[in-house]
């Protein structure tokens, strides 16, 4: 298709009438984007008010009336962290879980990444290239299917033809965290190296080889020069990596199962939308627990997850 | 309060020794390549000066063969994992989808034939197209216009933050947030959603938004399209920004208004990002399954082909037919990602 030069003149806004006109747009312009903005804030906004309401209000009145007759009340966050009942959400016991189930899959796939990227960058050995492409092309395999197999490498170990390869792992309680880690970490890794392997591969080539002309070895310049240099990376695939494992349901659904041993915040709050929906006083409160710690390390790292979200996708 | 630290020790255990590990194996793995090939260039060097004269440097092939036992303990672990817990579990699924629901008999390509004879299957199909059309189209439209309405605006930051945050939240979080806008309560109670709120106060009858097939669909599209949007406006807002200034002014100079800018030069400098984001969309849809599981748990004609996997594969034991829909989410993954690969492809030839 060929564009062909619009003739200066025809729109330009050196008449008066085109300088209206320019006022015009950028006016429209700020009032669309304030209708966007509050279209998307209002929901969570909403949600927010909520669930510091007292029960008996949320369950009869919207949320909108609370500015003509304002009651606050934390009962609602005591009731659902650390309420007595099962019926509660006894949240606390779950929060604690989404900690450590988080905590471990976020550093193992990073720091095995890491070691991964250097050696894919700046390692020579026969095909490198090779198991680079491999684990590129990793990522387009949705995790569903790794899922059924996974799960009964977990349960039942592996066998061909009656032939115990590898026995099942037997975990049970909180020894299922161990899954949740494992699981966790294969499914992040193919992005991981990807992501890493952007970065550590465009570190200046003198630099790596004067290190190795004064005979410092590949751990030692991993160590040494490598990861502090790219820290700002890590820290993007990092958070990236904790919202992901925090907000994640389908992994910790099938691993982690449902109990209150092992079983993360999302996990139990699906749980309660589905067979408590109308317990609005718990879903809001809820909710928020879930959401607050995730947009905290949100608010306060964006400028590291926006940019690991320009090299992961623009790149590509 | 029922709450006792107590209980949870052995979490917290748990958590310590997650931790050990992996001190031990990160720290291990860097120790041990750190020591032993010490060891050894020392023994070798040892070795050397006895037989052959100082200066001689070390044979190439030697140093090469020292280079892929390096690379073997760095890229032990993670493929290993992905060996272990992706590649070989994907092939089962290929090979379970072959089977019958307790992988006893073979059952060749029944469970595909299956998905097409069961109308509630293909309901559950038409319901993922319709995702993965709206979804990656209006999220990527709402992002984009709202990256250049706040473009060089003031509190530019501030009004990408807003956008931006649900991002952080995840979808059963959001799957909330939603349900709550959709809450229903009979014509005579006052309404607690507020979209029901707004349908009344516009003279309607309070609706079960999310009971009333083919609209609910649409309703939790919604949800999506909320979250997806902010990715869609961060990566598309780089990209405007990364198009040079001189050809803006060029273009201003020679008399384009608004209008035409956007369509002659911001849309097609953005290009190659409208494509990664559209792509990341598309398949992040496809796969979508929380907010589904959460908000309407797949009734009311809303299944997905994420959920219905779930649902066969770990509700009612049907591992064959749970495996085949997996198999079906990886085909329609694949024309995605060779669509991005070539089109980026022809960008850079350009």
């Amino acid at each position: 298709m060929t564009t062909t030069p619009t003739r200066a003149g025809t729109d330009a806004p050196a008449t008066i009438a085109g300088r209206v006109r320019r006022r015009l747009n950028t006016r429209w312009a700020t009032a669309a984007s304030i209708v966007i903005a509050i279209v998307w804030t209002i929901p969570t906004f909403g949600l927010l008010i909520s669930s510091f309401r007292p029960e008996d209000q949320i369950k009869t009145t919207g949320w909108w009336t609370f500015f003509a007759d304002p009651q606050l009340t934390l009962e609602n966050y005591e009731q659902v962290l650390f309420g007595r009942s099962s019926s509660t959400g006894q949240l606390a016991s779950y929060f604690l879980n989404s900690i450590v189930i988080t905590l471990p899959s976020v550093l193992f796939p990073l720091a095995f990444a890491a070691l991964a990227a250097y050696a894919l960058a700046w390692i020579n050995f026969r095909g490198r290239d090779w198991i680079y492409i491999g684990i590129f092309a990793l990522q387009i395999v949705p995790l569903q299917m790794a899922l059924v197999p996974l799960l009964s490498f977990f349960s039942q170990g592996v066998g061909i033809g009656g032939i115990d390869l590898l026995p099942a792992w037997n975990l049970d309680d909180e020894q299922r965290f161990i899954q949740v880690w494992f699981a966790h970490t294969c499914f992040a890794l193919p992005l991981g190296v990807f992501l890493l392997h952007n970065f550590v591969s465009q570190l200046p080539r003198d630099l790596m080889e004067a290190a190795r002309v004064d005979g410092a070895t590949h751990p030692k310049i991993f160590r040494t020069i490598v990861l502090p240099l790219i820290t700002p990376a890590l820290a993007a695939y990092g958070i990236f990596q904790f919202l992901w494992v925090w907000n994640d349901l389908l992994v910790a659904l099938i691993f982690a199962g449902g109990g209150d041993e092992t079983a993360p915040l999302t996990v139990r709050l699906a749980e309660l939308a589905g067979t408590r929906g109308n317990e609005w006083q718990r879903l809001t409160s809820g909710a928020f627990v879930a959401i607050v710690v995730p947009l905290l390390v949100f608010l306060s790292l964006q400028r590291y997850f926006v940019r690991g979200l320009l090299a992961g996708s623009v790149k590509g | 309060m029922n709450f006792d630290f107590a209980d949870e020790a052995p979490k917290l255990a748990m958590l310590l020794y997650g931790v050990v590990a992996f001190v031990v194996v990160v720290g291990g793995l860097l120790l041990l390549l750190d020591v032993v090939p010490t060891r050894l260039a020392r023994r070798r060097q040892a070795r050397l000066a006895a037989t052959v004269p100082a200066g001689t440097p070390l044979g190439p092939g030697r140093r090469r063969s020292r280079e892929g036992l390096f690379a073997l303990f760095f890229l032990l672990p993670t493929v290993l994992m992905l060996g272990v817990g992706l590649v070989i579990p994907a092939i089962r699924t290929l090979v379970l989808s072959l089977k019958n629901g307790d992988s006893t008999q073979w059952v060749g390509l029944r469970n595909y034939g299956w998905m097409v004879d069961r109308p509630e299957i293909v309901d559950i199909l038409r319901n993922t197209a319709l995702w993965v059309l709206l979804v990656p189209l209006l999220a990527t439209s709402v992002g984009l216009i709202y990256a250049v309405l706040v473009d060089r605006a003031r509190l530019e930051a501030l009004a990408k933050s807003l956008i931006f945050l649900p991002m952080a939240i995840s979808f059963v979080g959001a799957g909330i947030i939603w349900k709550f806008v959709y809450a229903f309560r009979p014509a005579e109670a006052d309404q607690i959603g507020l979209l029901n709120q707004i349908w009344v106060w516009l003279g309607g009858e309070p609706q079960q938004w999310l009971a009333n097939p083919p609209l609910n669909t649409l309703l939790l599209i919604v949800v999506m399209i909320w979250i997806q949007a902010g990715f869609a406006m961060v990566v598309l807002s780089a990209a405007i920004k990364a198009i040079p200034t001189d050809m803006i002014e060029a273009a201003r100079l020679d008399g384009v208004n608004a209008w035409q800018q956007f369509w002659r030069i911001t849309l097609p400098g953005i290009r190659p990002a409208l494509v990664v984001v559209v792509v990341t969309i598309s398949i992040a849809t496809l796969k979508l399954f929380d907010i589904v599981r959460t908000m309407t748990n797949g009734n009311f004609d809303t299944n997905v082909i994420a959920t219905e996997m779930y649902n066969q594969a770990f509700r009612y034991g049907q591992t064959g037919q749970g495996s085949a829909l997996a198999v079906v989410l990886f085909i329609l993954v694949i024309p995605i990602v060779i669509y991005q690969v070539r089109s980026l492809r022809r960008q850079r030839e350009v």
